[in-house]
This record gives structure tokens, sequence and C-alpha cells, in this order.
């Protein structure tokens, strides 16, 4: 399964549902409902996710379009970021009381 | 273990030393108050607790929309019957919210649909109880949301992390459905003697119902001890009915309506509030599905369900179509 | 695994209070309802009404209050569960149009919404028969809402711009409320109509059933002439909600001679005057049997 909580032979598939708060933050993860199809979907999601003015905008995506990376490579996938601190502007720390840097 | 990142099936039952591995990361993260999220590996009995947890809070809330769906058409004012019709209407949200968190675990909705309409799954027993007056919406909101909210909110903490974020949502979601309760009551109880004497009325049918909703006493509560470990559930049955008995208590003399319990009282040795026995009998009759209402509430849930049959395959048809469509059109 | 205390081991209810409210206050961190800044319950409140227009809005506040409880009883009945949320949304959008609507017919007699709505007897209701159908099967509902939100959506567009300012506000609020609801009703009537061989039959029986009470919406009357300038004539909005319908209807590849039923034509409808079906007594002895149990109770 391509994605937590698909499962096949649903008489209508799971769409995962994406809601912005407000202008200027992104979209956030919500959670899923069902739907025949993209449209209902669409129209599901601002009648179960937004009662109380909690969106401006919404995206429903299928579950089963959504690709996740593996847990278990966890290890292997998201290490490499580790100890690569010149990413980060704190490391630069002789330029730290220099003004406007 | 796969060659490749990205998509892949779920991964293969871990065997041996692989196992142990994996049990010691999961309970790493318990400790550390970490959230297990969908695709992390959890142990068999984790897994099973949780489905049979959320799906049965699930079913509560869905079952939960008849008692109280029951007054929409008779309420006594047009503003009661719209805050009432958008409780019930939240309780279905709170219902699809629990059954997504559900499903992230791999068990499908249909299934679970078929689990309650077949009366193989559970739901809270409260909701076999019938609604004879309207006194019953003020007492349901205030005592069962009471009970329920006192429950729940702890569970925003569940170490599961979508059970923990849907539970956040219906805890925001649900702070004016005890509320609406209240003052249901109160109005009731300053109104004419008979609508006091109907809001006092339900209080007495509510009340023990109400502290059964924390389960059996810890004594007797055979999962609690895993669930408190797991951190599914992190206070005990008798601390959570303890606590929800000492808010009742000034909230009821501001309602000038009476507990239902003679030997209510706190005990300042033992700091805790003394009451009668509960009636436990009561309690596994209900619970064994020979409650007043039981039979009621699934037909109802059943009916829905069958009926809506041929309208959930037209639009699935319909979708069908539409996409054949799109691809020969491609 | 973390050892666990023996269960008959009660901590202090103290402790146990001092860490639920420290959790209860991490997880709802966020949580500002007390900031909210709530909008107007009541659209357009403060205006009084004349004796005309009072009588118009109470046509329009009974057909949204009718409608509303009618779709009150899907909410735990709906074909899904997502279409319970759906149907429970239009209808809390209608009961809020009635209320508005009710409230402003109520200024130019003294009486409340709730004066209006539970103790007026079945010939004081001026609500279309259309109103009163029953819900039928799901694609009775679909049929009733299509042709009640297509009316709907043309009439607060109209009354928008009404010179009188209350119910040019409500409309306001409510034509885009309605909007939404016409969409959802044109959403269900292409994929009953479309779908299964079921139910494209039974979206054909229901419009069928449901088609006759159309002409009394467009009915144009002494009242609204009189009201010319500041309501829209009723007749008015017809060229418009029959494009409206002819698309949809074009869409779901369904002709006027599936449904149109010559035998049977239009209904006379007398609801505008209060003479009303057979549905709308019992429907309103529902709605008002609590109430008028208890004389000057408030609730």
């Amino acid at each position: 399964m391509s994605t937590p909580g698909d499962v096949a032979g649903e008489a209508w598939p799971l769409y995962e549902v994406f809601v912005r708060a407000s202008r200027g933050l992104s979209h956030v993860h919500v959670g899923s409902l069902h739907a025949p199809d993209d449209d209902m979907a669409l129209r599901n999601a601002r009648d179960l996710y937004t009662r109380r003015n909690e969106g401006v905008s919404v995206w429903v995506v299928r579950s089963t379009a959504i690709t996740t990376s593996d847990p278990d490579q966890k290890g292997a996938f998201f290490e490499s970021p580790a100890g690569k601190n010149y990413r980060h502007a704190k490391y630069y720390d002789k330029s730290a009381e220099v003004p406007h840097l | 273990m796969t060659l490749t990142h990205g998509s892949s099936a779920t991964s293969a039952p871990a065997t041996g030393a692989d196992e142990a591995e994996l049990q010691a990361r999961f309970d790493a993260l318990i400790e550390a108050d970490q959230r297990i999220e969908p695709r992390d590996w959890m142990p068999d009995a984790y897994r099973k607790t949780l489905i049979r947890q959320i799906s049965q809070h699930a079913h509560s809330e869905i079952i939960g929309m008849q008692p109280e769906g029951n007054w929409i058409s008779r309420a006594p004012s047009l503003k009661r019957k719209a805050i009432l019709m958008a409780k019930v209407q939240d309780e279905a949200g709170h219902g699809l919210y629990l059954y997504s968190a559900a499903q992230t675990l791999g068990i499908s909705r249909d299934e679970m649909t078929e689990q309650l309409i077949e009366s193989r799954a559970r739901y809270s027993s409260i909701f076999n109880y019938p609604t004879p007056t309207w006194a019953d919406m003020g007492a349901i909101g205030w005592l069962v949301d009471g009970a329920a909210i006192c429950n729940q909110v702890p569970l925003c903490r569940a170490s599961y992390g979508p059970y923990g974020r849907a539970m956040v949502r219906i805890c925001k979601e649900e702070s004016f459905h005890q509320r609406q309760g209240f003052e249901i009551l109160l109005e009731l109880s300053q109104g004419t003697p008979e609508q006091h004497r109907m809001a006092q009325e339900a209080v007495d049918r509510w009340y023990w119902p109400s502290l059964m909703m924390f389960g059996p006493p810890d004594d007797e509560s055979p999962n609690s001890a895993q669930s408190m470990a797991w951190k599914i559930k992190r206070f005990s049955n008798d601390e959570l009915r303890q606590r929800f008995v000492g808010m009742l208590v000034p909230q009821a003399e501001v309602l000038g309506l009476t507990l239902p319990d003679p030997n209510l009282r706190w005990n300042e040795d033992a700091e805790q509030w003394d009451m009668s026995e509960i009636d436990w009998t009561e309690f596994h009759e209900v619970l064994a599905g020979r409650g007043p209402a039981n039979a009621q509430r699934i037909q109802h849930r059943r009916d829905a369900h069958e009926q809506g049959a041929w309208v959930r395959e037209a639009a699935a048809a319909y979708a069908e179509k539409q996409a054949a469509r799109d691809r020969a059109a491609a | 695994m973390s050892p666990q205390p023996p269960a008959n081991e009660r901590r202090s209810a103290a402790a146990v209070d001092a860490q639920y409210e420290a959790e209860a206050a991490e997880a709802h961190g966020d949580v500002t309802v007390d900031e909210l800044d709530l909008a107007a319950e009541l659209a357009g409140a403060g205006g009084t009404a004349s004796e005309d227009v009072a009588e118009y809005a109470l046509r329009l506040g009974d057909d949204a209050l009718i409608l509303s409880q009618r779709l009150g009883w899907w909410i735990s009945r709906a074909p899904e569960l997502e279409e319970d949320m759906a149907l429970g949304n239009i209808a809390l959008d209608l009961l809020g149009h009635a209320r508005s609507l009710l409230h402003y017919a109520g200024t130019a007699s003294g009486r409340s919404e709730d004066d209006l709505a539970y103790w007026r007897d079945e010939p004081e209701f001026r609500c279309a028969w259309l109103f009163q159908q029953p819900n039928g099967d799901f694609a009775h509902t679909i049929a009733r809402g299509v042709i009640a939100s297509a009316y709907m959506q043309e009439l607060y567009t109209a009354l928008s711009t009404s010179t009188d300012a209350t119910l040019a506000a409500i409309a306001a609020k409510a034509v885009k409320e309605v909007a939404y609801h016409r969409d959802h009703a044109v959403q269900w009537t292409l994929r009953l109509a479309g779908g299964t061989e079921e139910s494209r039959a039974r979206m054909l029986v229901a419009l069928t059933d449901t088609w006759p009470y159309t002409d009394e919406l467009f009915r144009d009357d002494a009242l609204t002439e009189r009201l010319a300038g500041v309501v829209p004539a009723p007749s008015s909005l017809r060229p418009a909600f029959d494009e409206v319908l002819g698309a949809v209807l074009a869409e779901a590849e369904i002709a006027e001679a599936d449904f149109t039923n010559r035998k049977i034509g239009q209904s006379s409808g007398g609801g505008r005057h209060g003479n009303h079906s057979t549905h709308l007594g019992p429907l309103l002895a529902e709605m008002q049997v609590l109430a008028r149990r208890h004389p000057g109770a408030t609730w």
C-alpha cells in the first residue's frame, strides 16, 4: 500500500484532506474521508473539515496517489543532514557579533 | 528489507532479532513520550487494541447521534433546534475523524460498518438508554458529554498520532456540547415547576450511567494496565470518575438540581469522593446488548446503510463512467 | 515496558487534577474560543417590517423552515456519513434563513420567531407545497432540493438588491449559502441520473412526483403586485430558473418528456394563502408538540 489507510475494494475510495487555515499559511493535512470521486471529495471535505471557519482553501487527493518514505528506512533516509551543521546560520560563530549578518 | 526507497509494499513481518530490535525502538519511543505514526512498526497487540478502541469510539459517536436526533424535529425553540442539529451533526463528524484514524491501522471503514450493523462491535452502552423528554437533551450534554470530555482530554496525548490528533479536533468541537446541555438544564430548572421536575428526573436517569462511562473499577479492569503502559490511556478509570464527580458537585448547585446519591460527600482524610456503590449488574446487562434500545439503535443504523446502498453504488458507477470517458478522451 | 503501579494504589485527587490540568493545557494549547468574534446569528436584525413585507417574509421564512424541518430527518439516516454532514449543513443554513425571516416578519405584529414557528396553526402558514413534500427516497430529496435551490438562488439574487434593507441583508447572506445547496443538488442529480439503471429510474420517478409543485413558486398575486419594486415578481424569476434546470437536465441526459406527466399537470398549490397539502399537518404537529404543551415557558 502506498499510504496508510488505503484499503483496496472499498465502495468509495479514501481521500486525504489538506486545509489552508488562512492566507499566507501552507495547506496542512487534517484527516481523510470517503467520496465517490474528486468533485464530491472536495465538497465532502468542505462539509466535514470547515464547519467552523477552519479554512480558506481545501485540497483533496486520492490516498493511493501519495507516495511515502519507508519508516523502516528512517535511519538511512534521514541520516544525511546530521553533522552538516554548515547548513545552519548558527554554525558561523565568528560573524555572530557583526551587525546585519 | 527493500533496496530502494519510496513507495513499497507493507514491510514484511519482522522475525527473530529484527523483531527484538523493532520492539526496542517502539518501547523507546513510548518511553520518550514520542508518538507512534501509521507506518511505524508496532506490536500486533498494540495495533489490535487501538483498532478496537478507536472503532468502538467511532461507533459510539455514530450511534450516539440517535438518542438526540430523536428530538431535532421537536426541539421547543428554533435556536435550540439549530444547536441540537449542529451537535448531532458534529457527532457524525467525530465518527468520521475516528474512522479515519482507525483506517490508518489497516482496517477499512466498510469493514467497521459491517461489524457495527452485524452487532459484532461494541459502542458505548450509554447510548442504549432512551430519551423520553426534552430534558434528556440537557442531561446528555451536561453528564454524558461531560464524562466523555473528561475521558477524551487525556486521549489528545495518546501515543498513537492519528488518534491523538483526531481527539484534539473532537475536544475542541465538543467544548460547546457540554455547555449547551448545561444551559438547557439551567433554563428548565429555573422555568415552570413542570420544567424543573423534568430536569431533575433527567439528571436522576443519566447520573449513574454517566459514571459508568468511565468503565469498571480499576481492580476489575483487565485491559487498563496495558493501555496505560502503552500511553494510550493516561489516567485510571477511578481517577477520572473521581475527577468528574468533583466537577459535577458545584455545577449541580448552580443548576439547583440534586445528584441522586445520598452518600455522596468529600472525604477529607482519603482526599476523595465517597459515593454509593455503582450497580454494575445493570451496566453488564446493557453492555451485553440487552439494553432497552440496543436493537433499535442497530436497526436504525442498518436501515440507513442498506437503504443508502443504491445511492453509494450509483455514485461509484457514475465515477467509473466518468473515468472511462476521460480515458477515452485522452 | 514501564512498571505499573498496582491498580488499587490510588493517587491523591489533587495529584490527578494537577496532571490532568497540565495535560489538558498541553493538548489544548491553541484553543481560543473566547476570543472568537462571533458573527451575528440573525441576518438583518434591527428593521421593522410593514404589514405587506411581513406577510412576504412569512412566505419565505416558512419555505425555509419547513424544508429545514424535512432535511433534519436525514441526519443519522443519510446514504453515507459524509452525506449526513452535507444535508445537516444545508438544513442548518435553511434554519438560519428561516429564523432571520420569521424574526423580521414578527416585527410587524410584535411576535417572536418562535411565536410564529410554534403558535400558528396550519392555515396561517404560508409555505409553498414543494417544501412540504416528504423526503421520500434520496432521489426525491434531491429532486425537491434541485428545484428548491434553483428557485431560491434566483429569488435571493434578485432580493439582495431590494429597497427593503432588511430583506436585502438577509438575501445577501442566503444567496451564497443557497448557491452551495444548488451545487449539492446538481452534483447528485447528475450522479443519480448517470449512475446505475436503478438510480436513473428512481431519479425519474422523483422528478415526475416533484415537478408538479414547480409552478406555484412562480405565481404572482395581489401581495407581490403591491410590493412591486420592493420584491421581485415571482414570475420574473422563471426564465433564469428554466435555463438552469434545462442545463442540469441536459447534462443528466434527461428530457422534459421523461418526467412531466400530462395527466397530472401542475398542482394548484395554495400554500401562499394557507391551503396546504396533506403533508403539512403532521409535520407541524410534530414540530410544535413540545412547545405547545408548555405555554409561556422559555427554553
